[in-house]
C-alpha cells in the first residue's frame, strides 16, 4: 500500500522517541566529559620514552642511535646525543640523549618509530587531552615530558608492555649468561697463563687482556 | 470564572484601552494585539527550535543540546546570542539593496499572516470576510523574498536553491488552494472566524471538526503535505538541503539576517499550523463537548504546538525527495487528488445527510488514492541517457 | 480624493516608473511588484476584498516570479551597455501620450467617476461566485480553456525540447 513505508518509519521513530527515555540501547550518548569510554589496548596517540626503575634519567632506555629520527615520515623527532656514557640496562656503557624532542602537532602518529627501535625505548602513549594555550612551544615535548616509567607503559598496554619485559629480562639473562661464560673463560686462561706464565714470563698476558674488551 | 479565564486576554486588552480617549481607543486596540503577536510567535519560534533540537535527538537515538541551561532550555537564548554578534557578510558582487531587503520582506510577509487567525474566542486581530484568501495571498508572497535572497547574493548554488524552492513552491500553492477551497465550500464563506464557528457543534459528545469527514481527512492530509512542501521542510527541503546545496538560498546570509530567514521560516510553519488547525481541526474549539471549559486559546496553540510536533516526526523520519520527485509528486498525485477531492465534497453536500454519503464519499477517496498510488507515482522507465551539450 | 488614495497613488506611480527607468532588469521586475502591490492596496481602500487579495495572490505571487524567471532564463539579467533609453523615444511618448488620453476619457467619461458618489456598492465574495457561476460562467469558462490551452502548449513545447535533444 502506498504510505505504509511513512507510517512503518513514523512508528520506528516514535519507538526511538519513547525507548529514549526509558532504554539505554535506544539513548547511546556518552556524555564527554562527564562519562568517558575507556580506550581498547591498542589504541595509540603520541610517542612516550620509557624508563626503568625511579630516576628517569638514569633509567632511560634510549640510547640515542636516531634511528626513529631518520625513520620518521614528518620528521618530528630531534635528538641530541651526549658526549658521555652511561650503563644500559645489560650493564654497557651507552650514550644517551641530552635532547629529545617530538613536536606532536607534527606528529603524524604511524608508530614507525615504535616498531624501528631496537631497544624497545619509545612506545605509544595514549593520551589525547593535550590541548593547550601556548601556541608555540606547548606541543613541543622535551625528553623530561616524554620520560615515562615502566609501570606507566604497563599500565596501558598490559600484554605488550609484558611481552617486552619478557624480551629484555631473555637478552640479559643472555647477556649476563655470555659475560659469565666469558668470565669464566677469561679466568680459567688467566689461571692456565699464570701456571704456564711462572715459566715463560708475562708476556703471554697482554694480549688476553686486550681480547676481554 | 470559566469564562474570564477563556477571555482574558480580550479583558486585558480592553482594560488598556480604557486608559485612552475613545477616539484613539480601536488604534490602542490593534496596537496592543499586534504587539501581543509579535512577541508571542517569536517566543513560540524559540520554543519549537528547542523541540525541533531536542525531539530530533532523541528520535536519533542521541541527547539534544542539553548544556546551556537545565536541560538546555537556554539554547535558544544562545543561538539568538550567537546570531546577533556575529559578522554580518555582504559579498561585493552581491546586490547591496535587494540582499537587505529579501529577508525584512519574508519576515514582514510572514507576520501578515497571523492577522486573520482565530487563536481564541473573540481574539481575531481582524475578522476580515476574505480571511482564508488574505493569507493565502501572503503565503504567495514569501517565494518572491526566496527569489530575491537567492539572486542578490550572486552566487550560483543560491540562484539554483532559489529556483528550486520556487518552483516547489508555486507547484504546490495549487493543490494547498484547492485542499483549502473544500472547507470554504462547505462552509459557505471565506471567514476563518464562522468557519471555526461551525466546526464548535457537538453530536454525541464529538465535534463537528472537518477531520473528521472523509472529504476532511483527505484535504487534510493534502494540505498538510502542501505546507510541507509551502515551508520547505523535510522531506521537501532541498532547495535548503544542507549536505546538498551549502545552504541553498541563504547561502551567502550570516549573523542577524540568518537568523530572520529562520524565524521567518519557522514562523511560517506556526502559521500555516494555525490555519491548518483552524480549517480542519476546529480552531479553538475543545475536542469533546465536556472539555469546554478549559479555555479556547489553550486549545489553539495546543494543536499548533501538536502540528509543529508532527512537523519534526516527520523529519526525523523521512530522506529528502529530490527535486523531480517532489514536482511528480505535486503534479501527477497531490493535485488530481486535491480536484477529486472537491467532486467528492460537493457529493457529500448534495446526497444530504445519511450513512450512504459517508461511504460513497470515503469508498472513492480509497479507490482513487490506490488507483492514483499505481498509475501516478510509477517510476519512469527512461531509456538510455542523452545528452544535451552547450553551445 | 483621500489622503490615503494620494499616497497608494504615489506608491503605485513610484513602482511603475521605476520599472521603466532602472538599469538592471531584476530590479525593474521588482519595482513592477511594488506597482502591483499599490494596486492591490488601492482595491483594498476601495473595500474589494476579493480582488485586493487576488491581485496581491496572483499577481505578487505568480506573474512577479514568471517576469522574474524569464528575465533570468534569457540574457536579460546582464546590465544593458547603452543607456536605458530607446533611440526612438519621442514616438514612444507620443504614442503614450495618445494612449493615456483615451483611457482618461474613457475613465472619466464612466458612471464611476462621479464627484458626488460616495455610497459604494457593497459587494462581498459570495455575490462575486453567484455573478461567476450565473450571469458570467460562459467568460469564465472560456478564460479556464485558454488558461489550459496554455498550459499544454508549455508542455508541448518544453517536451518537444527535450525530444529534439535526442
Amino acid at each position: 500500500m502506498f504510505g505504509e513505508g511513512i507510517l512503518k518509519g513514523l512508528a520506528e521513530t516514535a519507538r526511538n522517541f519513547a525507548g529514549s527515555f526509558v532504554s539505554a540501547e535506544r539513548l547511546t550518548t556518552v556524555q564527554y566529559p562527564e562519562q568517558r569510554i575507556a580506550p581498547i589496548e591498542a589504541t595509540r596517540d603520541f610517542p612516550f620514552l620509557v624508563y626503568d626503575g625511579a630516576d628517569w634519567e638514569a633509567g632511560l632506555r634510549c640510547v640515542a642511535c636516531q634511528i626513529c629520527e631518520k625513520e620518521c615520515p614528518p620528521k618530528c623527532i630531534y635528538i641530541e646525543k651526549s658526549v658521555d656514557k652511561k650503563p644500559d640496562f645489560t650493564g654497557r656503557p651507552q650514550i644517551y640523549p641530552t635532547r629529545f624532542d617530538i613536536d606532536i602537532s607534527v606528529c603524524m602518529s604511524c608508530q614507525i618509530c615504535v616498531e624501528v627501535c631496537p631497544f624497545e625505548a619509545i612506545k605509544m602513549d595514549t593520551e589525547f587531552e593535550l590541548s593547550t594555550t601556548d601556541r608555540f612551544g606547548g606541543l613541543l615535548y622535551d625528553r623530561k615530558e616524554l620520560a615515562k616509567s615502566n609501570e606507566h607503559y604497563h599500565k596501558i598496554h598490559p600484554t605488550e608492555a609484558a611481552e617486552v619485559d619478557a624480551r629484555l629480562a631473555e637478552e640479559k639473562a643472555k647477556a649476563e649468561a655470555k659475560a659469565k661464560t666469558a668470565a669464566e673463560a677469561a679466568a680459567a686462561k688467566a689461571a692456565a697463563a699464570a701456571t704456564v706464565a711462572k715459566p715463560a714470563g708475562g708476556s703471554e698476558s697482554h694480549p688476553e687482556e686486550e681480547r676481554k674488551i | 470564572m470559566i469564562k474570564n479565564a477563556d477571555q482574558v486576554f480580550v479583558l486585558l486588552q480592553h482594560w488598556v484601552m480604557s486608559f485612552f480617549p475613545p477616539a484613539f481607543q480601536p488604534i490602542v486596540g490593534l496596537l496592543l494585539a499586534v504587539v501581543a503577536i509579535v512577541c508571542v510567535f517569536p517566543g513560540l519560534f524559540a520554543v519549537a527550535v528547542l523541540l525541533e533540537r531536542k525531539g530530533l535527538g532523541r528520535m536519533q537515538n542521541r541527547y539534544g543540546p542539553n548544556r546551556v541551561g537545565p536541560l538546555g532550555i537556554l539554547q535558544p537564548v544562545a543561538d539568538g546570542l550567537k546570531s546577533l554578534t556575529k559578522e554580518d557578510i555582504v559579498p561585493t558582487s552581491a546586490d547591496a539593496v535587494v540582499h537587505f531587503l529579501a529577508p525584512v520582506f519574508l519576515v514582514v510577509i510572514v507576520f501578515m499572516g497571523y492577522a486573520v487567525l482565530p487563536m481564541g474566542r473573540n481574539m481575531t486581530l481582524v475578522n476580515l470576510d476574505s480571511g482564508l484568501l488574505f493569507f493565502f495571498a501572503m503565503g504567495a508572497s514569501t517565494e518572491l523574498s526566496v527569489f530575491m535572497a537567492g539572486w542578490s547574493s550572486r552566487n550560483k548554488y543560491s540562484l539554483l536553491g532559489a529556483m528550486r524552492a520556487v518552483a516547489q513552491m508555486i507547484s504546490y500553492e495549487v493543490p494547498l488552494l484547492l485542499a483549502s477551497l473544500v472547507v470554504v465550500m462547505m462552509t459557505g464563506s471565506m471567514n476563518l472566524g464562522r468557519i471555526v464557528a461551525v466546526q464548535n457543534q457537538y453530536t454525541w459528545g464529538l465535534p463537528h471538526w472537518y477531520i473528521f469527514t472523509p472529504w476532511g481527512f483527505a484535504a487534510f492530509l493534502l494540505y498538510a503535505t502542501a505546507t510541507t512542501a509551502e515551508s520547505n521542510r523535510s522531506p521537501f527541503d532541498l532547495p535548503e538541503g544542507e549536505s546538498e546545496l551549502v545552504a541553498g538560498y541563504f547561502t551567502e546570509y550570516s549573523g542577524f539576517k540568518f537568523a530572520l530567514f529562520f524565524l521567518g521560516e519557522y514562523v511560517g510553519m506556526l502559521s500555516v499550523s494555525g490555519l491548518g488547525a483552524t480549517l480542519f481541526l476546529g480552531g479553538w474549539s475543545a475536542p469533546f463537548s465536556f472539555l469546554t471549559w478549559v479555555p479556547s486559546w489553550i486549545w489553539f496553540f495546543g494543536k499548533v504546538m501538536l502540528s509543529i510536533c508532527v512537523f519534526i516526526w516527520l523529519r526525523g523520519t523521512l530522506p529528502r525527495l529530490r527535486q523531480d520527485q517532489l514536482m511528480n509528486f505535486a503534479w501527477k498525485f497531490v493535485l488530481p487528488l486535491s480536484l477529486l477531492n472537491v467532486f467528492v465534497a460537493g457529493l457529500w453536500r448534495f446526497m444530504g445527510d445519511g450513512l450512504s454519503r459517508w461511504a460513497v464519499c470515503s469508498g472513492i477517496l480509497l479507490i482513487a488514492y490506490v488507483v492514483m498510488a499505481r498509475v501516478g507515482m510509477r517510476s519512469e522507465d527512461f531509456g538510455p541517457r542523452s545528452y544535451r551539450y552547450a553551445e | 480624493m483621500t489622503i490615503a488614495f494620494y499616497l497608494i497613488a504615489a506608491i503605485t506611480i513610484a513602482g511603475a516608473l521605476a520599472a521603466v527607468l532602472l538599469r538592471n532588469t531584476v530590479h525593474c521586475a521588482l519595482a513592477l511588484t511594488v506597482a502591483f502591490a499599490g494596486l492591490a492596496i488601492a482595491f483594498l481602500e476601495l473595500d474589494a476584498q476579493f480582488a485586493g487579495f487576488a491581485q496581491i495572490l496572483v499577481y505578487i505571487g505568480a506573474v512577479a516570479i514568471l517576469v522574474v524567471f524569464a528575465i533570468l532564463l534569457t540574457r536579460g539579467s546582464e546590465t544593458p551597455k547603452e543607456g536605458v533609453f530607446s533611440k526612438s523615444w519621442l514616438a514612444g511618448m507620443a504614442i503614450a501620450a495618445m494612449i493615456f488620453a483615451v483611457l482618461g476619457w474613457a475613465v472619466l467619461s464612466s458612471t464611476s467617476a462621479l464627484p458626488n458618489e460616495t455610497a459604494r456598492p457593497a459587494v462581498n465574495v459570495l455575490q462575486i461566485g453567484n455573478a461567476l457561476m450565473g450571469r458570467y460562467v460562459l467568460p469564465l469558462e472560456i478564460v479556464a480553456v485558454l488558461l489550459t490551452s496554455a498550459l499544454i502548449g508549455a508542455v508541448i513545447v518544453a517536451r518537444h525540447e527535450k525530444g529534439s535533444a535526442k
